[in-house]
């Protein structure tokens, strides 16, 4: 099933031919009407027809996500604002928002491209979607409203929250699709056991769950706990918003509409382009947004691309679940070590809440990761041997996980330092240039 | 019946140990026996105090890993080989002894030793009939 066979199934020739095109008009276009490109690219010492082919999107400068802070609200539209219909903004806690904007075909090329992840995971016109992402300046919500009309689905466009409310309308609209985050998802089937509902009488068969990195056990749970397919929908708002990439059935990774948005996989210490396969920063290029384009623009999300067909049918390059983020990696001996990874090794072992934190050090000469975790209740036993076997357990697990030697220390709860509800996850005591940076 | 221990999870730095007993001495809890098993990294303490229920909040709610195991309050008499007689009592039935530490009191002349067994029961069957003298909760809780 697809929206637009033409375009997912389309063949990479022919594709890499439209993204230049597309790509060479995009410079053009922001050199033309946007101060901050004509600038960085005349730094670069590019002008608009030196792009030649794809392996020069090299050569174009980065965008960054300060550059969208230091230009709020309006510095980054390429289009008059008697063009722009619509603008979305960031829920960032701290100063100011990230402003995003679009024209009118903007909106309908999200619409496109959200109708096209809908039907990547399997949902149709009879199908009725219950829309439980926040709407709003949050782009869930409008942004998989306008993708389930345009497939035809009956929309329930609920919003978040208010969740027994969203389990009777389920009951009784037989509700088949729910979009929502993952974490809502769980909390929803939670409230689903609490209320005794009769299961019988709920129909959900498929989630489109986003907006949140998830680990794979999160999805196993969520389909469990719901009995659907827990699709993962991937975006950002300064791309376009939900919309960006999508898995379909075949659980392959997620297919990123790349005649729209042009995905390259970095490392983010260097800027280098990685092979695909390889793991690192996901850069994206919008090809075709008007009022809000970006070149470069560095999502600060980890993953991995791949260009193999898909079983589906699809074309679209697909990348991984994303495995983390640029702020919290490090690198330790070589290898990339990002905190989800201890934490869905602590899922794994039954930690429901895991606290723990990566002491980096360097005991001359090779880095030393310690990590903390924090015994729960749940796990203590007033055994000495069950406790130091909880302790290999885990250090076992992680270095498996890993491929690189950790020391596991058992602390005392709440020896994690907490600030704003948000444990902190890393202490880098080593001495190195440039460590902290995004 | 049992007697209710309260286990803590400390971990091996200064100052654990002491943070426990003046947080029961601030709240009016009598440390009736104690023990530490401990490991380079970490310990266990292992208290009976009066009130082992409200004990058990006090610790948790002051951010402490705890647990509640139940032991079992033996006489021993109070002379070379008394000991030794109960765990040897105890090994020919087959009964595997985790830990076992000593009480401060004494019970009518007799030294009162804290076993952890893995059944209960049967080694207090065991013990009363070689006229073993197993103590109550109560008693044990109030000495
Ligand atoms: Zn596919």
């Amino acid at each position: 099933m697809y929206w637009n066979r033409e375009m997912e199934c389309m063949p990479a020739e022919k594709r890499q031919k439209l993204q230049l095109m597309r790509l060479r008009e995009l410079v053009r276009r922001v050199y033309e009407n946007v101060p901050h490109y004509q600038r960085v690219l005349r730094e670069a010492g590019l002008r608009p027809g030196d792009v030649k082919s794809l392996d020069n999107l090299a050569h174009l400068p980065f965008t960054a996500k300060e550059d969208l802070r230091r230009t709020y609200p309006f510095g980054l539209f390429a289009t008059p604002l008697a063009n722009t219909v619509r603008v979305h903004a960031s829920s960032g806690t701290t100063g100011k928002p990230i402003v995003v904007g679009y024209t009118r075909k903007d909106i309908d090329t999200w619409s496109e491209v959200m109708a096209r992840t809908l039907m990547c995971a399997g949902v149709k016109d009879d199908d009725i979607i219950q829309i439980a992402y926040g709407y709003g300046l949050f782009t869930g919500g409008l942004g998989v409203h306008y993708g389930a009309e345009k497939i035809g689905a009956t929309v329930v466009p609920i919003s978040v929250g208010n969740t027994k409310r969203q389990i009777m309308l389920m009951e009784d609209f037989g509700t088949t699709a729910l979009a929502c985050t993952p974490s809502y998802a769980l909390h929803l089937s939670e409230v689903l056991e609490e209320m005794g509902t009769d299961r019988s009488r709920i129909r959900l068969r498929v989630g489109v769950f986003g907006a949140e990195s998830w680990s794979p056990q999160m999805a196993r749970e969520i389909e469990k706990k719901l009995n659907v397919v827990a699709v993962d929908i991937f975006g950002l708002s300064e791309i376009i918003g939900p919309g960006v990439a999508s898995e379909c059935l075949y659980n392959t990774g997620l297919h990123i509409f790349d005649d729209h948005f042009l995905p390259e996989i970095i490392d983010p210490a260097t800027g280098t382009q990685l092979p695909p396969g390889e793991e690192g920063e996901l850069v994206i290029t919008t090809l075709t947004k008007e009022a809000f384009p970006l070149i470069r623009y560095r999502t600060r999300d980890i993953a991995t691309l791949h260009a193999e067909p898909c079983p589906c049918g699809r074309t679209h390059v697909r990348m991984s679940k994303v495995m983390g983020r640029t702020d919290d990696m490090l690198i330790i001996r070589g290898v990339n070590v990002f905190p989800s990874q201890i934490e869905s090794v602590l899922l794994e072992i039954g930690h429901a809440e895991p606290h723990y934190l990566l002491v980096v050090d360097r005991k001359s000469p090779l880095d030393h990761l310690e990590v903390w975790v924090e015994v729960s209740e749940r796990f203590f036993r007033d055994e000495v041997r069950h406790l130091e076997s909880l302790g290999k357990t885990i250090k076992r697990e992680i270095e498996g996980t890993l491929g690189i030697g950790v020391e596991v220390k058992l602390v005392e709860p709440k020896t994690i330092e907490r600030s704003q509800g948000k444990a902190k996850r890393v202490v880098d005591k080593r001495d190195l240039p440039g460590k902290n940076k995004p | 019946m049992w007697v209710k221990q309260i286990s803590v999870f400390l971990e091996n730095k200064s100052g654990r140990l002491a943070a426990v007993a003046r947080l029961l001495a601030d709240n009016g809890f009598n440390i009736r026996a104690l023990s530490i098993a401990d490991t380079s990294d970490f310990g266990i303490l292992r208290l009976i105090v009066n009130d082992p229920a409200r004990a058990y909040q006090v610790l948790k709610d002051a951010g402490f890993t705890v647990s509640e195991t139940e032991v079992l309050a033996v006489e021993v008499p109070d002379r070379p080989g008394g000991l030794a007689g109960v765990l040897d009592l105890l090994h020919d039935t087959g009964i595997n002894i985790e830990y076992l530490y000593a009480f401060v009191s004494k019970s009518g002349g007799n030294a009162l030793v804290l076993l952890k067994v893995e059944a209960l029961e049967r080694a207090v069957e065991v013990l009363g009939a070689n006229g073993i003298q197993v103590q109550d909760y109560h008693i044990v809780h109030q000495i």
